[in-house]
């Protein structure tokens, strides 16, 4: 029996910023019983339907090694619901005694005393949603929250004995290098052992793809993001962070995400909410999108997948290499077809993968190739 | 609409195919430009005439391919037999349809081989263009009677004074006696067959003579094989005759023998002077030629008619479909076209930038318009081609001379000299445009030949030209230059040796092949800043630093680069996204496999056809009829 991951996905927000296109909701009603307070719930009843479904197909966890509330903003949630949700999953698979327990939080929608609540009820470990410590570049992403809240909400977690990690977003338009400097420094400032920083990725059905088709914002230029992620990799680094993969840094090893390093491992989990998506042995199923059809198809009994598919062997391949590929301890050479393979040795000499890395037979990106990742997978997947 | 009698074909039994007397016959052509309505007035006729029902017509009669009807141009000639009683005496009327365009003079000639006389058919609102100044020419060192006319007077802004005065003194007659007609209408047209009967000479070929016939056309036909348009000058042919092309000797049986009155009317025979059509079964436009003679296989002619030619082709494109799989099917079509285009050919090629394509041969710019319009529509390919080239004559130190149709395939190794073809051209021009003209000319490595007023305000100016500038941008640059005034006409004159070198395009170092080019010392440079240039926009970034270089020999004269790729990476990859990176990597991967490789780098083809693309528009626009 393996270890499983459970990723429940809290479709709310406050505020919806102009550059998200994840399933996220910022009505407070929603009719179908669907709405924020039913939520805990129906999430409840799909972890039934979900442990039911996988008895059936002969599938068995002995723990749950992680878990992770993502959103949206799982905090819009009362603190209660969050710990409802992770007692009630206990009680079906238990939890392993490491067990990571993460929850995503917006710095302007936890208090002193919801955190507290949520280490109480066993959340191990916060992630913020800091994005920068400019007020104008959180004004073009939409965010709300003051950037000074930011130490204090990283404080009060600690205090409440929480692992704590920050998110930043970098290549907002309009955003300086200097400006990345300040957020990144004032990131680390707080003392976090873990951050994670994205390059703003425009998708084309957001207000932000709107604003830039109107000319009211400048697109992203390449070269600009590989300079601001290459300074945050600096000072990351200088601040005694390493990568580990290409978006996350951690202090030591311990201090990884071991929820993402899960997906990126190929293991199972579970994704329980709105839009969630699920892994289990190649059959990747993902759930419908709205909170209303969502809570229709559970008051019905039904599981509320929207479509899946069974990931064939060639591509399970291709997703072995894509994933293993972006983290830090690399790829074992020998995964790679045999007709790739000389592709290792090109991309070596153009400085895209670490050369005392390939002698031991792993292939490991090096910075300039971190950024170039998918170029180097393109050329070494079937 | 003026009545004329007209004749009942079988009233007409003094001007029957095969027994019509050389006094009653009249061959004649008409010389127009391309939009001035010859096609229009030939309908007109067929309509006077009486042998096109009123309900069987359409707009252009005669021109039969698509593209012709579409564009105005008439590429292949016909020849139509129409009967007119002039006095109460029938005649008969062959009128053969000539190409209109520089690219077939060759054609153009041999149709007017087959005449006595030529209407000259200016537009009264245009005046005369190049183009038909030279086929004018032409008709005169025929020694073809000329009847000019000004056509369209009904237009509002026809001005048949100004016109008639010019035209009249090119070819010497008083401005009254240049016809007025109106295809349109139909004003005039009576009057200008009843001229044509009593101005034109009728031919005096020796009856008894030996039979010879001029191929002045062949046609490839699905259903009935090659039709073969000739003119008797002596003798004549029956129907069971055997045939003798004399070019090759080669021997026919005659399965078919007629006249086209516009449809095809199977006749006994074709007598002295008379026009007609001939089928013999062949499946290939190649083995009857235009420009050949004609002779029976029994008691034949020893000479053959002057003139005649084999086609050369003066301008090489190569033609690569842009999806390489329809390389068959390209190959195919250009077998079908051949069938119907003797001076069509052509053979493989494959270039680096643009896969497996053909090297094709054409007579000139809108012969290789046309050809690849057809490949395009009547056959479903997209294709791409490359710049016009000419064909030089290299010579190397070591004596050997080598002939390029193709910049790749530019000799290694010490030249000593490169010859280039040459024109004649002539430009009609306002005067006002003078200058701008000879700037251009200039610029393109003319020289003056002579300069006449045609009128007060129009100009004929006579150049010396490489043909290699003209197949360049010649006469976009030359409609640009003087609002779209000027008309242009050219000939290969003879050859010069001129100080050329081959420029490369280099991608890190490896030559891309479809962009390499011959042009003047003077001029390397600029070539290759500009296709460095628009390389480096086009080309997307690689994962290294590409140079792009543009290189004589080893020298390099100019060079841009393209920056290595900084960032190709999706930041984010959790659960969610891992199907959706999934296929969006596989289609990355389709992407990479249309890629083509120069040496290490990737370019799409879209990038190729784009670079080449750009530099299209350097076809006659004026062969167009919006």
């Amino acid at each position: 029996m393996s270890p499983l991951s459970v990723y429940i996905h809290v479709p709310f927000c406050a505020v919806r910023c102009g550059y998200c296109d994840f399933n996220t909701y910022t009505a407070t009603e929603l009719g179908g019983g669907g709405s924020q307070a039913e939520y805990a719930a129906n999430a409840m009843r799909e972890m039934d339907l979900t442990l039911a479904s996988d008895r059936a197909a002969g599938y068995d966890y002995e723990r749950v090694s992680t878990v992770f509330f993502g959103g949206g903003t799982p905090t819009l949630l009362p603190a209660d619901d969050l710990v409802a949700m992770l007692e009630h999953l206990r009680t079906l698979i238990p939890l392993a005694d490491d067990a990571e327990i993460t929850t995503e939080a917006n710095p302007d929608s936890v208090t002193r005393a919801s955190l507290s609540r949520l280490a109480a009820g066993g959340i191990t470990r916060v992630s913020f949603g800091m994005q920068s410590a400019v007020p104008s570049v959180l004004a073009t992403l939409d965010r709300t929250h003051d950037p000074e809240k930011v130490p204090q909400a990283v404080a009060w977690a600690r205090d409440a004995g929480l692992d704590v990690s920050l998110d930043l977003i970098y290549g907002t338009p309009g955003e300086t290098i200097e400006d990345v400097e300040i957020s990144v420094k004032s990131a680390l400032a707080c003392g976090v052992d873990h951050m994670s920083a994205y390059s703003l990725i425009i998708e084309g059905n957001t207000a932000m793809a709107r604003q830039l088709r109107r000319g009211e914002l400048e697109a992203p230029d390449p070269d600009d993001m590989a300079d601001k992620y290459e300074l945050v990799d600096d000072l990351a680094t200088a601040d005694g962070l390493s990568w580990y993969e290409v978006s996350n840094w951690a202090r030591t090893p311990a201090q990884r995400s071991r929820h993402n390093l899960a997906y990126w491992r190929g293991t199972d989990w579970w994704g329980i909410g709105p839009g969630a998506h699920r892994h289990r042995d190649g059959l990747r199923a993902w759930n419908v999108k709205h909170p209303s059809r969502y809570a229709r198809m559970l008051g019905l009994g039904e599981m509320p997948v929207a479509d899946s598919e069974q990931v064939a062997a060639e591509d399970r391949l291709v997703e072995r290499i894509m994933l293993e590929l972006r983290i830090a301890d690399g790829l074992a050479a020998e995964v790679i077809p045999v007709e790739r393979r000389p592709m290792l040795a090109v991309h070596r000499d153009r400085g895209h993968l670490d050369p005392v890395a390939l002698d031991a037979g792993r292939a490991v990106l090096t910075r300039s190739g971190r950024l170039l990742a998918d170029a180097v997978i393109r050329d070494l997947v079937p | 609409m003026p009545v004329s009698p007209r004749i009942a074909v079988d009233e007409a039994r003094d001007i029957l195919p095969a027994s019509t007397p050389q006094e009653r016959l009249r061959n004649f052509c008409i010389i127009a430009h391309i939009d001035h309505g010859k096609s229009t007035l030939a309908d007109r006729m067929l309509q006077i005439t009486g042998i096109v029902e009123e309900r069987a017509m359409r707009a252009q009669y005669l021109d039969r391919m698509d593209i012709e009807r579409e564009r105005g141009i008439t590429v292949k000639s016909q020849a139509v037999r129409m009967p007119w009683q002039v006095d109460g005496v029938n005649f008969a009327l062959n009128m053969i349809d000539t190409p209109g365009h520089v690219d077939f003079t060759y054609e153009v000639s041999r149709s007017l081989a087959a005449c006595e006389g030529a209407i000259l058919l200016v537009d009264a609102a245009q005046g005369i263009e190049a183009q038909t100044l030279a086929n004018l020419y032409l008709a005169m060192e025929h020694d073809l009677t000329i009847i000019p006319v000004l056509n369209k007077i009904d237009l509002p802004g026809a001005e048949p004074e100004k016109y008639a005065a010019e035209i009249g003194q090119l070819v010497g007659v008083d401005p009254d006696d240049v016809l007025r007609v109106s295809g349109k209408t139909g004003v005039g047209v009576s009057e200008l067959l009843d001229h044509v009967v009593e101005t034109l000479p009728a031919p005096h070929g020796e009856v008894d003579a030996p039979c010879r016939a001029m191929i002045f056309d062949s046609v490839y036909d699905t259903y009935r094989g090659v039709v073969t348009y000739i003119r008797v000058f002596d003798g004549s042919l029956k129907s069971r005759d055997r045939i003798d092309m004399m070019s090759t000797g080669a021997h026919h049986e005659l399965l078919e023998i007629g006249v086209s009155s516009p449809e095809p009317h199977p006749t006994p025979g074709i007598g002295p002077g008379e026009v007609g059509y001939l089928i013999t079964g062949v499946k290939d436009v190649r083995q009857s030629k235009v420009g050949d003679t004609i002779t029976t296989s029994i008691r034949g002619a020893q000479e053959a008619l002057e003139g005649y030619s084999e086609p050369k082709p003066m301008v090489y494109s190569g033609l690569f479909p842009i999806d390489g799989s329809d390389y068959p099917v390209l190959r195919d079509a250009l077998d079908k076209l051949k069938l119907n285009d003797a001076s069509l050919i052509y053979e493989p090629e494959t270039s680096t930038a643009l896969g497996f394509g053909f090297r094709v041969g054409f007579l000139g710019l809108l012969h290789l318009e046309i050809v690849r319009e057809r490949l395009e529509r009547e056959f479903n390919l997209e294709l791409i081609s490359t710049a016009p080239s000419v064909v030089y004559q290299v010579m190397m130190e070591d004596g050997t001379e080598v002939e390029v149709m193709n910049p790749s395939d530019f000799p290694v190794g010490k030249v000593d000299s490169i010859t280039e073809p040459i024109t004649k051209a002539t430009i009609l021009v306002p005067s006002e445009f003078i200058g701008a003209v000879m700037e251009l000319c200039q610029s393109k490595r003319g020289s003056l030949g002579g300069m006449d007023y045609l009128s007060e305000d129009r100009v004929e100016l006579r150049y010396t030209l490489p043909l290699a500038e003209i197949v360049f941008d010649f006469f976009d640059q030359l409609k640009s230059k003087t609002r779209g005034y000027a008309s242009l006409d050219y000939d290969v004159s003879g050859s010069q040796v001129a100080d050329l070198v081959k420029v490369d395009m280099l991608l890190q170092s490896e030559p891309v092949d479809a962009f390499s080019a011959i042009v003047h010392r003077d001029k390397a440079y600029n070539y290759g800043v500009e296709m460095a240039g628009k390389l480096k926009k086009l080309i997307p970034r690689q994962q290294f630093e590409v140079p792009i270089q543009a290189a004589i020999g080893a020298r390099i004269i100019a060079r841009e680069n393209i920056r290595a790729m900084r960032k190709d990476v999706l930041s984010k990859c959790y659960g969610g996204d891992i199907s959706r990176k999934r296929k969006l990597l596989e289609k990355q991967k389709e992407g990479k496999k249309r890629m083509k490789n120069i040496g290490s780098v990737e370019v799409p083809q879209e990038a190729f056809i784009a670079a080449l693309s750009s530099d299209e528009g350097d076809m006659p626009k004026d062969a167009k009829k919006k």
